[in-house]
């Protein structure tokens, strides 16, 4: 205590103002991070609606200091006056936004699929592959987690030219599986092991196998940790870049190396990319705000016991 | 210990298995080998120009190799009855990551003792350790490692930051769930969007801005990119601005779950909120933090989307990671060889960096609990 308080009163005082100061500090810290963090965002979105002279002169608030415009997203071919106008950029920019739904969602369902029978399998029995326990099982799909893309990617280049795998779907679905599949194994064995054992042993109790049990009880309970860890799963392989660089060129790209290649490309317009990054990100924008629980549930799943 | 342990779930399996089952099961197992190491030796002698007939590429003997597994799978329930179907739960994940993973790092080995320049038409050529020996008078590898070793360093800012953030959301306030969604946001972007947005346009001198606000914080030049600190610097806060959100939530669920009691105790002996942070909260909070850090350094040794698309390494490699390095390196000279040689070296490195990590984590987790 600093000052001693003369009476009851001068007490609550000091308390009140000190209260006071704390909110002010603490709202301030956090509006100060929000505009670190969605003025990004803002400024992207803002851009896509700019003409040349607004982005010189670096005006920020629409219907304020610029009149918004239709500029990047024509050029998209997204607009209203173009949508239903024939547009090359635009196909270009459809098939490549539909290639990485394609792969990330079927990347994540595999992943999911994979992960949960092998997790619930580790959380229930006992194996022995050769040397290797549960442990030594578990840890051998947890360790993938530190081996850099890296590492992979130049072989992977190699064997998928010989399979005829290279710039095609079904290649990158089967890396962004692998890829994502140590983290769905790690929180769907949180998930299963939060799960009692006893539900089982009624359902083998009342006759059912142990496939008919893990079906028909464990899967409608471990639901939510699955939609979990799609959607975590969902997020990392949207925004996968590097293997796509390497393993894709024409048919199979997807959105990351478009937006990618259109930056290193000079004299492209500052409301162009905008769109273009504008209409990269948005989806998982949206995803961030509507279904935020269940990426922080993923995200915690295993890390707080 | 779990080596030991009995199934969590006791079934009592009927094993019924007949012999003639047993005899179908291995049948079915050997038949789909021989074919998978039938067309293998096909297309290998085919290649190797021994014989005239053979597939235009390695496809089929993947479609053989699926079969393989499809017929392993099954061979397990038909040969071993219920522990079989026990197997099939994990089977499928562990053929898929062994020939994923395990196959090509073997191969990796392989080509990486070699000098192969896929453009070139002379294919493959085994040069020994003439990689190694390149690697070692490679500056610029080094200095890559150099300056992972730096972003490595820098998660201790972040962790810092995200700790400050995660106790302003488990604070006393309105709005918790708009401020969690706002500060979770950057997550979600993808690193090549975040190259353009911040790096390339935000921070563009002229009209970025960033650049504009520097300047009106009286930085007359603002250029982020220029010399080497300075970009170091940039690349380091950028791939802070999406990571840290990471860290924030999983330090915000660790606090969330602390023991209420605790902290009243605190506050009840008269503890100032100074005091009870160190003395209670961060102690508490030791394990989930290294959870945090430990997955940090994994996603922050994979660091490459940003640095290949707003610097690609520049200026003069300051800004290199050695997965950036290595990619450019293959994109300037497509050698598979020299690449992989480099990767391997990195991954070596990183198991003997993650073991030491790992060792002095479990002591750190370790220490609390004795001196309870």
């Amino acid at each position: 205590m600093s000052a001693t308080p003369h009476s009851k009163d001068d007490y609550d005082r000091s308390q009140r103002t000190r209260w006071i100061l704390s909110r002010l500090v603490i709202y301030s810290l956090l509006v100060l991070w929000a505009i670190v963090c969605i003025f990004p965002i803002y400024w992207t979105l803002t851009t896509s609606f700019k003409m040349a002279p607004d982005v010189m002169k670096g005006n920020l608030i629409p219907w304020w200091d610029y009149v918004p415009r239709w500029r990047g997203w024509k050029s998209l071919g997204l607009s209203p006056d173009t949508i239903f106008n024939v547009s090359t950029v635009r196909e270009e920019f459809l098939k490549r936004f539909f290639n990485s739904v394609l792969i990330s969602v079927s990347a994540s369902a595999l992943a999911v699929m994979l992960g949960s029978l092998a997790a619930y399998g580790l959380s229930r029995f006992s194996y022995r592959f050769g040397f290797m326990r549960n442990s030594d099982i578990s840890f051998f799909f947890l360790s993938q987690l530190i081996l850099p893309p890296v590492v992979l990617a130049l072989p992977f280049l190699v064997l998928y030219r010989q399979l005829a795998l290279l710039d095609s779907a079904i290649g990158m679905i089967f890396v962004y599986t692998l890829m994502v599949l140590p983290i769905v194994i790690w929180i769907m064995r949180d998930q299963f092991s939060a799960i009692p054992v006893e539900l089982e042993e009624a359902a083998l109790v009342d006759g059912l196998s142990i496939w008919g049990a893990f079906l028909r009880i464990i899967f409608p309970l471990a639901l939510p940790g699955m939609v979990a860890a799609f959607i975590l799963a969902l997020v990392l392989c949207w925004n996968e870049y590097f293997f796509a660089a390497l393993l894709t060129s024409t048919d199979a790209k997807t959105l990351p190396v478009m937006i990618a290649s259109q930056t290193g490309s000079q004299g492209i317009n500052w409301w162009s990319m905008a769109a273009l990054s504008a209409a990269g990100i948005l989806p998982l924008v949206m995803i961030g705000v509507l279904l935020e629980k269940h990426i922080i549930k993923g995200m915690t799943a295993g890390a707080v016991k | 210990m779990a080596a030991h342990q009995e199934d969590l779930l006791h079934t009592v399996s009927v094993d019924d298995v007949s012999p003639g089952r047993v005899r179908l099961g291995k049948t079915l197992l050997w038949a789909s080998a021989a074919l998978l190491f039938a067309v293998f030796g096909i297309q290998a002698l085919f290649e190797a120009g021994a014989i005239e007939y053979g597939f235009s590429n390695w496809r089929p003997i993947l479609y053989c190799y699926i079969l393989w597994a499809i017929a392993l799978c099954a061979s397990q329930v038909l040969v071993r009855g219920e522990h079989g179907k026990r197997a099939l739960f994990v089977l499928p994940a562990v053929l898929f990551v062994v020939s994923m993973v395990v196959f090509p790092l073997l191969f990796g080995v392989y080509i990486s003792f070699s000098d192969w320049n896929l453009a070139s038409l002379t294919g493959r050529k085994f040069n020994g350790l003439d990689n190694i020996r390149q690697m070692i008078s490679d500056p610029f590898y080094w200095n890559a490692m150099y300056n992972m070793v730096i972003y490595v360093a820098a998660i201790l800012v972040e962790y810092a930051i995200a700790f400050g953030l995660a106790l302003l959301l488990n604070a006393e306030i309105r709005a918790r769930k708009f401020w969690r969604v706002a500060f979770l946001l950057p997550l979600m972007l993808s690193p090549v969007a975040v190259s353009w947005m911040i790096g390339k346009s935000m921070m563009e001198v002229r009209f970025g801005p960033l650049a504009r606000f520097a300047r009106w914080l009286g930085w007359e030049n603002p250029s982020f990119f220029g010399s080497p600190e300075i970009a170091k610097l940039t690349i380091m806060m950028m791939d802070a601005w999406t990571f840290i959100p990471f860290m924030m939530i999983m330090i915000l669920a660790g606090l969330q779950a602390l023991p209420k009691e605790v902290l009243e105790a605190a506050k009840v002996d008269g503890a100032t909120p100074w005091q009870s942070f160190w003395e209670v909260t961060f102690p508490l909070m030791v394990p989930v933090s290294i959870t945090a850090v430990m997955i940090r350094i994994i996603f922050k040794l994979k660091l490459a989307d940003i640095i290949i698309n707003v610097t690609s390494g520049g200026p003069g490699g300051a800004t290199d990671s050695v997965t950036s390095f290595i990619f450019r390196e293959y994109r300037d000279r497509s050698n598979v060889g020299y690449g992989t040689m480099l990767a391997m070296v990195y991954l070596v490195l990183i198991v003997i960096f993650m073991t030491l990590v790992l060792k002095v984590a479990d002591r750190l987790l370790r220490r609390p609990t004795t001196l309870n």
